[in-house]
């Protein structure tokens, strides 16, 4: 039957396959820019044949297909890699079926060996060589399957930047000689913490963006989100993965919360409950569930996403249960000791036991060199120093915060906050 | 950006047997690849209207109707929710459904909030 599929429809195909198809060709070449550009080379094949001849029946099998005939031309060419010749030789003879690029092609290729490819290629796009940025660039172009546009969008950096933070990451992997496979032993463990890392960096900057004028940027935390189940379907028996998808799901359930009519942030206490998805909620739960069925310690991301929980299960502000979230971040403080989460415990803390006692906990931590240029440190320390009436001290706090604040809306609410405070105490003790 | 899918059935031309054991096969397999691929956020199936009600409320007046409606021709037979990044890719999704269904109809709309 002929197919009148358009070069959007051709495109969206290739899209939902090109996460697997490049981990299948990085495989097969062991070469991730290669991969890439086999991947796309087949793309413009289907969108000279696909039209013509319809849309194979297995989209992927098809393209996987020609772009590994591609590769071996590639190579072909290329003399001087006579090895991987020799070894491409080999896997022909095992999958003899290499021919018009029809479906049967790759259905020789099972499931889990895609499966196995796509994970090596998430530890080869978060290998420690690479610098945090361009980890993040590679994932999301490999792994995600975003195009350099989409990801300079979302990042607000120019499309070259992140064009080149992607070719740098591939010459950085191919100078490393970084094999393409999933660590072992405790070198796994390790590996597995940079994927994490890269992927709640992804969700962090669409949850709270650092730069331009918009608060959140959801197509990011979804993008995350998906990275993340992803993971989890891939390497299911790794607690911590399950506790970041928790995590993530739980937060993502306050999104449409986080912000105002006009996109200012609206704090955690401030947030409309009503609108938290519930749907997010239960999956992130079910996800925590099985981080702890899976392990006896909570890491950090299944520690994070037991406090995330514990704001959820509470339909009021006033309920929340304030005393269970300073055992959680005091445990989360014990197995990553940081200025960031002793923040946050502080902010517990003023809530189960009042401003004061929190109050001397913050300024320990101003008196650390760490966190001076961390604004939510003087956003909090100012919240305290309000609610023990010291409205002109708390003005300070929040105008310094402002000053530091590196979001737009962000700085927008700070500095409403210290105006807030001035004018309450202008108005004289008793208030509040 | 969240997608509703859903199929239709005609109660009347329904198949009244369970489906074999190949297609149940088929369309674990394809929930699977669903899920790994993170885009399925929950789906689930819609029993006969025999077995629901309908309710409406005019001029003040509630009437409650238990079911079948034998009325209603087309009627939603299974959902999914799925979070992918455009309407092409939802289509592209459900089309590799319904190639596991064999044939049938999906209907794709977003979900706004």
């Amino acid at each position: 039957m002929p197919d009148t599929d358009s070069t959007a429809t051709i495109e969206a195909a290739y899209r939902v396959e090109f996460p697997k198809v490049v981990a299948v060709l990085a495989s097969f070449t062991g070469d991730i820019a290669l991969a890439e550009d086999l991947a796309q080379d087949a793309l413009a094949d289907a969108l000279l044949q696909w039209p013509r001849d319809g849309t194979p029946h297995n989209p992927g099998a098809w393209l996987t297909a020609v772009g590994k005939r591609k590769a071996i031309d590639a190579f072909r060419r290329q003399r001087t890699l006579a090895t991987k010749y020799a070894q491409i030789g080999r896997e022909l003879q095992a999958h003899s079926a290499l021919g018009d690029g029809d479906d049967a092609t790759l259905d020789a290729v099972s499931s889990e060996e895609i499966d196995d490819d796509r994970v090596r290629l998430i530890f080869v796009a978060c290998h420690p060589v690479l610098a945090l940025p361009v980890r993040v660039a590679l994932t999301l172009r490999l792994v995600g399957g975003l195009t350099v546009p989409e990801i300079a969008r979302a990042y607000v950096v120019p499309e070259a930047t992140v064009a080149q933070r992607i070719v740098r990451a591939k010459k950085a992997i191919a100078r490393a000689g970084v094999p393409f496979e999933v660590p072992v032993g405790e070198d796994r463990l390790s590996r597995l913490g940079a994927v994490l890392e890269v992927i709640y960096l992804v969700f962090n900057e669409g949850y709270s963006a650092t730069t331009g004028e918009d608060w959140v940027r959801p197509e990011l935390c979804s993008e995350a989100l998906r990275l993340g189940r992803v993971l989890a379907a891939l390497v299911p028996d790794e607690p911590e993965v399950h506790g970041l998808v928790a995590l993530m799901e739980i937060q993502s359930s306050r999104l449409r919360a986080r912000t105002g009519p006009t996109g200012a942030p609206v704090l955690l206490l401030d947030q409309d409950r009503r609108t938290w998805d519930r749907l997010h909620i239960g999956r992130g739960e079910t996800a925590l569930a099985r981080a702890d069925e899976l392990a006896n310690t909570r890491g950090p991301y299944t520690l994070q996403a037991a406090i995330a929980a514990c704001h959820a299960r509470s339909f009021r502000p006033e309920e929340t249960d304030w005393d269970e979230l300073v055992a959680l971040y005091t445990a989360l403080a014990r197995a990553t000791p940081s200025p960031i989460v002793e923040l946050n415990r502080a902010v517990a803390v003023s809530r189960a036991s009042g401003p004061a006692e929190a109050l001397a906990l913050v300024d320990v931590l101003v008196g650390t060199a760490t966190l001076e240029r961390y604004h939510l440190l003087y956003s909090v320390r100012g919240d305290l120093l309000d609610r023990l009436g010291r409205h002109d001290e708390a003005a300070a706090e929040f105008e310094r915060a402002a000053a530091l604040a590196t979001n737009g809306q962000e700085r927008t609410l700070l500095s409403e906050r210290a105006r807030a405070s001035r004018s309450t105490n202008a108005a004289g003790p008793g208030e509040g | 950006m969240r997608f509703l899918g859903y199929t239709l059935a005609n109660e009347a031309e329904a198949p009244t047997e369970a489906p074999s054991p190949d297609l149940y096969e088929k369309m674990g397999r394809f929930v699977e690849e669903a899920t790994k691929a993170g885009i399925i956020v929950a789906t689930g199936g819609i029993a006969p209207t025999s077995e629901g009600a309908r309710i409406s409320l005019k001029s003040g007046e509630y009437t409650v109707v238990d079911g079948p409606f034998a009325e209603a021709k087309e009627l939603v037979g299974g959902w999914a929710l799925l979070e992918c990044r455009d309407l092409p890719e939802a289509v592209e999704w459900s089309k590799r459904f319904l190639g596991v269904l064999g044939e049938g109809e999906v209907r794709v709309r977003p979900v706004s909030g």
